[in-house]
């Protein structure tokens, strides 16, 4: 039971100030951030993804998600250390990748309806 | 290839050193090394990079997995077995593999076939086609997901590869086309929306992501495909432009029609990601990654200069919107056997 207790008392611990630490983010820095530090150029400027990285645009990652995806990614991506943009930085990204508009459904685009019925 | 496919209903990795087989066909990548029992190299110089993954684990080191399956067997037939020397003239690294063969592969083929035909029961012959209409599912859904991914990006500006790929496809269908440039660097965009089923159709690759080959190849094979009246269809990275841009005056001189599509990312933007990726593992200077990659302040316009080379032009285009019109346009120029340029503003990839 006390080994329980100091889990749970651990738990609130950290979560407290982890709610208290993520600030909303600041799309419009965001956008500057995404350009500056790179994001653009694997994932794209619309974050459609391509050949290099996949789409970010539209994702269900809430902003501790992506942090903890950027600082310990999987695949080709390096990781990207709090040295080099910080918590509140990648929240701002967060912030701007939510800005990015959703994809029509090709259905609703005439060349890609064309490729789609062929 | 198609008969051999077809014969054992096994799905077909192109990797795109020429054009090896039809993009629309069911069984067209629409399996993979992991999963396979046999794998066969059919001249394919690099079969390491087949068999294995790498992924990379610092700022210069590369960890390599072999991904077949542990009793999988590995056979290849390749022309290049035959011209070793010492090794220190050969290049790439071995593969281990269980059977190769020394041969020219398209010269084998017949053989194969008629190999693989005579060892197929009937029994195995509906097992084989049981496979093969999974894997045209396995087909079919890959297509569908690159047409959804591929309208992520639509309506952005600058102009996504995608979009590039399918307003081209849209004014070359109906003609007598060929590609005369690589897919590395749009994301593969023209193999996965257009249908490539003549081998000229496409020329193939550059080979180690050699840059500056891409432009005289692409005047070079439109110069092949100006007798057959085809339409060639070069898509123009920036950074390779500038090895060699005289060869615009090369083309515009010997009135060799082609039309020329600008992916002006306005970066060297291989090395562009590569830098940055080593800034990020090396935890600085990531804001600077650009210095010496990013082809800007000023930024290039590729159309004053085609028209400086004597070459029809139009651009820049950052309005997706625009590029359409502006492809219809320069064909009818390509048409009436001169060269033509379109300067379109890109996404990196």
């Amino acid at each position: 039971m006390k080994r329980l207790l100091l889990l749970a008392s651990f738990a609130a611990a950290t979560l407290i100030p982890t709610m208290s630490q993520t600030p909303a983010g600041d799309a419009a820095n965001g956008k500057k951030l995404f350009l500056r530090d790179g994001c653009y150029q694997c994932h794209g400027y619309a974050g459609q993804g391509g050949a290099a990285g996949a789409r970010i645009a539209a994702i269900g990652l809430n902003a501790q998600g992506l942090i903890r995806y950027v600082r310990a990614p999987g695949g080709a991506m390096p990781a990207f250390t709090d040295k080099v943009i910080t918590d509140q930085e990648l929240t701002d990204v967060w912030a701007y990748l939510q800005t990015m508009p959703k994809a029509k459904a090709p259905k609703d685009i005439p060349l890609l309806n064309a490729l789609e019925k062929k | 290839m198609i008969q051999l496919a077809e014969t054992l209903q096994a799905p077909v990795l192109d990797r795109h050193f020429r054009m090896n087989f039809p993009t629309a066909h069911p069984l067209y990548g629409a399996g993979n090394v992991g999963s396979a029992d046999v794998v066969l190299g059919l001249e394919v110089p690099d079969m390491w990079f087949v068999t294995h993954s790498q992924t990379p684990i610092n700022r210069m080191g590369m960890q390599a997995k072999r991904i077949t399956k542990t009793d999988a067997k590995v056979i290849t037939i390749f022309a290049g077995d035959l011209f070793g020397k010492s090794n220190y003239q050969d290049f790439g690294r071995y593969d281990e593999v269980d059977l190769a063969i020394a041969a020219d592969a398209q010269a084998t083929l017949p053989l194969l076939i008629e190999e693989c035909r005579k060892l197929i029961t009937s029994d195995r012959k509906a097992a084989l086609q049981q496979r093969g209409a999974k894997l045209a599912e396995v087909s079919k859904r890959n297509r569908e997901r690159d047409i959804e991914q591929a309208a992520w990006g639509w309506d952005a500006s600058p102009v996504s590869t995608a979009r590039m790929a399918a307003e081209l496809w849209n004014q070359i269908k109906t003609e007598d086309w060929s590609l005369v440039s690589d897919l590395t660097f749009v994301s593969n965009w023209p193999g996965r929306l257009w249908d490539f089923d003549k081998p000229y159709h496409f020329i193939g690759g550059h080979g180690a992501y050699g840059v500056g080959y891409g432009a005289p190849a692409a005047v070079g094979a439109a110069l092949a495909n100006k007798k057959h009246g085809r339409i060639s269809v070069n898509i123009q990275c920036d950074g390779d432009l500038n090895y060699a841009p005289g060869v615009l005056w090369t083309a515009a001189h010997h009135r060799i029609p082609m039309l020329n599509v600008m992916h002006n990312n306005r970066a060297y933007h291989q090395e562009l990601m590569y830098v940055e990726d080593m800034a990020a593992r090396a935890r600085r200077g990531v804001e600077r990654a650009w210095i010496g990659t990013a082809i800007t302040d000023p930024n290039i316009d590729y159309a004053t200069m085609a028209k400086a080379y004597g070459m029809f032009s139009e651009g820049p285009i950052d309005n997706p919107n625009d590029l359409g019109p502006a492809i219809k346009r320069a064909i009818e120029v390509v048409k009436k056997g001169e060269p033509a340029m379109i300067d379109v503003v890109t996404q990196p990839r």
